[in-house]
């Protein structure tokens, strides 16, 4: 089977607008979460997140651009830009029709949404602009990137809320190891950061108001926060070919479903992925030297993760670290997976393992090693990354280092 | 005697506990009812919809939050407690 590997990485989150800076703050235990900034915040309880700061989208895309690119759209585009020129590649001639791009969203375009209802059912205008649909729709950021870099191959858009990235990813990787596609742009983008969306999550009650600090014995919830990760998947006879820089092995992935709860995790859905990657990639599972987490801060699941880590790793979970870095950066929902593998990126290159960081009080339930508030240097040869979504629908990825 | 906020609770609790008001005890708790954490949820968004108040409620912390639901009684009264704190 052809193999796949990472020859480029590009992202824009609450921690940083690059790979470089959000990896710096990720090594520094920094904090992207503070006060949610948007209209009518003073209607919502939840008054936290983690925002992409200082962005100004002006500074990036042009007024005709702005009319088409909802902000997870601008995230995606941003993040694929940083990718695409670390990877050096250029999609011409055969290649573009052998390229192509998946990307995983929850909401899509949820601010464009959030504002035309706003402005039909409570400014009572009876006009909107007449790209509201390409705008909010859920395959907009893919298509844009496909757009931008002549990619003629297969695209198209994954949603399967918390997991959507994770998905993305594991499907480019299948394309290119059963030669779909030689090269695939991948990874996810969300902006729910608006009103309705908050306030739907708040609804829910698993928000916390104070911070995002899993496994802590005293978590309080979750933390949403926006941005996106975009990375160049190549097919790894073809990136060494041509030189590229090889960044890490995408050497396994399995997906399964709870078949459960609607909202519930369960332990056995989570083994089965965890081992069903392990087992894709024919790794032992002493070979794992890092875990990146879902780690969603909320009482259910970080119990439930570190349950079934112990089921699929016995002894050896005691010996392998396990972070959760959506402490720093949030649950960016639909694009979390994405910017969360950009930990397992750290771990297997610079050998630096990201903290949890907001870490008081160990959690019976969660005695695993989280690397509580502290990056921490180690040698990991490979690294895995978790996502558990609602609707009982995991995927989890293995990268190996190249 | 029964009080108005009692018998408006119990009622929602009921329906979403599937039974009859009659049925439900004060000193149910919410597990003795057969009400799980999105049941629980889903009563207390029933009962600020009722009474138009605001519960303080998270689902990871049940005992840490100020709205005391270990039992049909405690829930009663702190909904009593929320709706006299809006009048005043």
């Amino acid at each position: 089977m052809r193999r796949v590997v990472i020859t480029g990485a590009g992202t824009i989150n609450p921690l940083g607008a690059s790979v470089p800076a959000t990896l710096d703050a990720m090594q520094e235990g920094r904090c992207g979460i503070g006060p949610l900034e948007i209209r009518d915040v003073d209607r919502l309880s939840v008054r936290i997140a983690g925002q992409v700061g200082g962005y100004d989208e002006t500074a990036h895309f042009d007024r005709q651009q702005l009319s088409l690119y909802d902000r997870f759209t601008q995230f995606a585009l941003l993040s694929a830009a940083e990718a695409v020129a670390q990877s050096g590649i250029a999609f011409n001639g055969a290649l573009a029709e052998r390229a192509g791009v998946v990307l995983g969203t929850s909401g899509g375009g949820l601010n464009t949404q959030d504002d035309n209802y706003r402005a039909v059912y409570e400014e009572g205008k009876n006009r909107v602009h007449p790209f509201i649909v390409p705008r909010l729709m859920n395959n907009a950021a893919a298509s844009h990137i496909s757009m931008t870099y002549n990619l003629q191959g297969p695209s198209f858009t994954v949603a399967s809320a918390c997991a959507s990235s994770n998905h993305a990813m594991g499907q480019a990787a299948q394309m290119i190891r059963t030669g779909l596609a030689d090269v695939m742009l991948t990874g996810g983008s969300e902006a729910m950061l608006c009103f309705g969306g908050v306030k739907a999550w708040e609804g829910l009650r698993v928000m916390s108001k104070e911070a995002c600090r899993p496994f802590c014995a005293t978590r309080t919830g979750m933390v949403q926060g926006e941005g996106a990760g975009v990375f160049v998947f190549e097919e790894r006879d073809r990136a060494l070919a041509r030189g590229a820089e090889i960044l890490a092995e995408v050497a396994g992935f399995a997906m399964t479903s709870d078949a459960g709860d609607i909202v519930t995790p369960s332990r056995h859905g989570a083994v089965r992925a965890i081992a069903g990657a392990l087992r894709d990639a024919g790794l032992a599972p002493e070979r794992v030297g890092y875990i990146n987490a879902h780690g969603t801060g909320t009482t259910a699941n970080d119990r439930t993760e570190c349950a079934a880590v112990r089921d699929v790793f016995g002894g050896h979970a005691e010996r392998l670290v396990i972070s959760s870095t959506k402490s720093m950066h949030g649950h960016l929902i639909g694009g979390t997976g994405a910017v969360e593998l950009l930990a397992c990126l750290m771990a297997l290159r610079d050998g630096i393992v990201a903290p949890t960081i907001g870490y008081r009080e160990p959690d019976p339930d969660c005695a695993l090693d989280i690397v509580p508030n502290v990056a921490r240097e180690a040698r990991i040869d490979v690294a895995l990354s978790n996502a558990f979504a609602f609707g009982g629908l995991n995927a989890v990825l293995a990268l190996a280092r190249a | 005697m029964t009080s108005d906020v009692e018998t408006r609770v119990v009622r929602i609790i009921a329906e979403q506990a599937l039974l009859e008001p009659s049925d439900v005890k004060m000193t149910d708790t919410p597990v003795d009812l057969g009400i799980d954490s999105m049941g629980l949820v889903e009563a207390i968004f029933a009962i600020e919809e009722e009474f138009d108040i605001s519960v303080p409620f998270n689902a990871n912390d049940p005992q840490g939050s100020a709205f005391d639901i270990s039992s049909v009684r405690s829930i009663v009264a702190a909904v009593k407690s929320l709706v006299a704190d809006q009048t005043t």
